[in-house]
């Protein structure tokens, strides 16, 4: 965890009492709600269908024992006792009260969280691969970075009115946990082959109406470099973005309309004018880095009997282990990934007495670190292998230990019409639906990875566009329709999903799911996960057989 | 008069605007003048070798490149936000001030409401025409709410990773 210093709590300090201040003025009737609506949409507040929702920014998905327990007192007091976990790796609370909303901030504030730029046409909560600082496969620890860009990104003068609300990503892994290529700006961090860091720089992806992989306008950005290079692709579309219609005013439009090359090659000329005077000072950079709390790691074989020996003894353990086990950098450590998605739950919502399971486990067996997924799951990086039995039993005590990660159940949705003012259809009674037809486990691991996602309506925050199945939630004359489209990905194969035929009633739609996976299981070789069977054969076999009995 | 406030040695002090707002379609007034850049470009001489002092507005879509060679003469530029969500003319600040390296006031008009001082401020915006009735003693609480700035901007002031180094 970045350890804040003085200078980053007054910050937050400060935030929180504007926000008393213009809640303030709201009650007393000062202002207007419509003129309230853009202040507090400053700081992640919206009116739902039912209650305010304040979306909590968790910084690149990262929390610590502390943060996760005051969420959970947050939960208890001011909400219904749970919170739900966002593709953004923040947290929202769905009920509410205005009048309570400065507290809650104050809260926060106490321990370093807030509330910025969660919401409003800005530079939104930066994404980092949850494993980051755990996991062998990256060049370095991208939370370095993506906390530089929190502090860039925080108020920034210039760049808090843009056309859209703006979404960076960034990974140091060729496995893309973080689903760079849909983001606004997607950074892949890279070593130069003189060991230089350095960072790929992709824009102009994004999902909602008109779906795009990003394209790479620069290949290799010298790390240093960061922050003037983002203000000029930021300046170029602040300047150019859309303006008229918020359905085309992502930059993905803009990048789109001009051509990734002529994109970028503004931004570069851009660039070249603003210089290096600012980026942040490597005495900065360094600062960042040595922010973090560090971890402790003992030396340890890279076998741990007493975990082998657990295994051998409980049929759950061995298959939490195959599924949400992860191996770590260090011999006898492990990443354990947390499915928030236990069949017939809403997926990505916890309960305050689990959230506290976590901070728990966390404190005892995980250096105090907890990574929020933008699967809508939770990680604990640092576990030892030893102490993986203990952990999963205490998960399972919790009524979160499903061994499902990037199972057919792990199911991303967004909250859909349950609680969205703009969804056309619910997206969580869809999500039970198909998970408890699944619920076989041993069906669900022979049927190996497969990620659906689902969509309440186009704005496509299910990410449906680049699930391997995708759903979305259409209204058609009063009654909730689900289209569903296949072959997406927001991995490091990105690619958008191809709407397979006309959409389905609700009560259809698991068993075509069932039926999409019949056919994969029939068609497959060996080693073919679902996409890669679907990308081979085409969709001509899984449309024959989700719509042969309507003719 | 409509209020002005203007940010001079640090304060913000509510100040007589001597200049008229004049648009397109209006007649010319006498005295100092504000005119939109199309009607700069038409006119501009004519009313400089009057002896007046002039402003020109520009919209959010208007590049302030297009008046860099004029900046010399001209007493003041009045940035559009017609919309408070139109962030356009920040950038167009920032420009003024660190690319044209432009002395003579900023003044931000339109949609401007106390939640933006702060942002307007740190852009290089010496003068704002609020439409929200801000007074200048709010004006001056709302653009230094924050004890800490995270970026380098045209304000010069010393943001946290400079603090840090001190």
């Amino acid at each position: 965890m970045y350890v804040y210093d003085t200078l980053d709590k007054e910050f937050l300090a400060d935030r929180a009492s504007e926000f008393r201040e213009q809640v303030g003025r709201r009650l007393s009737g000062e202002i207007t709600e419509d003129q309230f609506k853009a202040i507090r949409l400053m700081n992640g507040l919206y009116l739902q269908l039912h209650a305010y929702m304040l979306r909590v920014a968790i910084p690149y998905g990262a929390l610590d024992a502390r943060q996760m327990r005051k969420l959970a007192e947050i939960a208890r007091t001011y909400d219904k006792g749970y919170g739900h976990f966002t593709t953004r790796t923040n947290l929202q609370f769905h009920w509410i009260k205005l009048a309570d909303a400065p507290d809650i901030l104050d809260e926060l504030a106490s321990v370093d969280m807030h509330a910025i730029q969660t919401s409003g046409n800005c530079i939104r909560n930066v994404t980092a691969d949850p494993f980051a600082g755990a996991t062998a496969e990256e060049v370095d620890d991208p939370r370095v970075w993506a906390e530089a860009m929190r502090q860039w990104s925080s108020l920034h003068p210039e760049f808090s009115f843009l056309p859209r609300k703006f979404k960076i990503a960034v990974t140091a892994s060729p496995k893309d946990r973080t689903a760079a290529k849909v983001h606004d700006i997607g950074l892949v961090m890279k070593r130069a082959r003189d060991g230089t860091l350095g960072f790929e720089v992709i824009v102009g992806g994004g999902m909602g109406r008109t779906p795009y992989v990003g394209s790479t306008i620069r290949e290799f950005l010298p790390a240093a470099r960061l922050v003037s290079y983002l203000e000029a692709v930021l300046r170029v579309y602040n300047r150019h973005g859309r303006r008229d219609n918020i359905y085309k005013a992502r930059i993905k439009i803009l990048v789109a309309a001009l051509g990734a090359e002529e994109f970028g090659r503004q931004v570069e000329a851009e660039w070249a004018q603003i210089g290096p005077e600012s980026d942040l000072p490597d005495t900065e950079l360094a600062r960042i880095r040595s922010a973090f709390a560090p971890t402790a790691f003992e030396t340890l074989p890279a076998r741990s009997e007493a975990f082998e020996a657990a295994k051998a003894a409980d049929k759950a353990l061995a298959r939490f282990a195959r599924n949400n086990v992860k191996p770590h950098k260090k011999p006898g450590y492990a990443i354990v990934e947390v499915s928030l998605k236990a069949i017939g739950e809403t997926p990505g919502d916890a309960s305050a007495d689990q959230m506290d399971v976590i901070a728990d486990l966390a404190e005892r067996y995980g250096q105090n670190d907890i990574r929020v997924t933008h699967e809508q799951n939770l990680v604990l990086p640092h576990v030892k292998l030893d102490d993986v039995p203990a952990v999963h039993a205490a998960l399972a005590a919790a009524g979160i230990a499903s061994a499902n990660i990037n199972l057919i159940t792990d199911i991303i949705a967004c909250p859909g019409l349950d609680y969205c003012a703009l969804a056309n259809a619910r997206a969580i009674p869809i999500a039970q639906d198909i998970a408890e037809h699944f619920r076989d486990q041993d069906r669900a691991e022979d049927v190996g990875e497969l990620k659906i996602k689902i969509s309440g309506c186009i704005n496509a925050c299910g990410h449906h566009h680049v699930g391997h199945i995708g759903i979305l939630g259409v209204d058609k004359k009063g009654e909730e329709f689900y289209q569903l489209s296949l072959g997406g990905s927001g991995a490091e194969d990105a690619a958008v999903g191809q709407i397979l035929g006309p959409a389905l009633p609700a009560h259809r739609v698991a068993e075509a799911v069932d039926t999409l996976v019949e056919v994969y299981l029939r068609e497959r070789s060996a080693g073919e996960r679902f996409l890669d069977t679907f990308r081979r054969t085409g969709a001509a076999p899984f449309k024959e057989a989700v719509y042969a009995g309507a003719h | 008069m409509p209020a002005l406030i203007r940010f001079e040695g640090g304060r913000m002090t509510a100040v007589d605007d001597p200049f008229t707002e004049i648009a397109d379609d209006e007649g010319m007034a006498p005295g100092d003048v504000i005119i939109s850049l199309t009607r700069f470009q038409a006119e501009g001489e004519r009313l400089l070798a009057e002896g007046r002092s002039v402003g020109v507005r520009l919209e959010p879509a208007e590049e302030v490149e297009a008046l860099a060679y004029d900046l010399p003469r001209i007493a003041l530029v009045a940035l559009a936000f017609p919309k408070y969500r139109d962030g356009r003319a920040y950038t167009s600040a920032r420009l003024l001030r660190e690319r044209c390296g432009y002395k003579g006031e900023v003044r931000a008009v339109g949609e401007v409401l106390r939640e933006q001082a702060q942002f307007m401020v740190r852009c290089g915006v010496d003068a704002f025409a609020p439409a929200d009735g801000s007074s200048a003693e709010e004006w001056e609480q709302a653009s230094r709410r924050f004890r800490h700035v995270y970026q380098r901007a045209s304000d010069g002031r010393a943001p946290a990773f400079a603090e840090r180094g001190e």
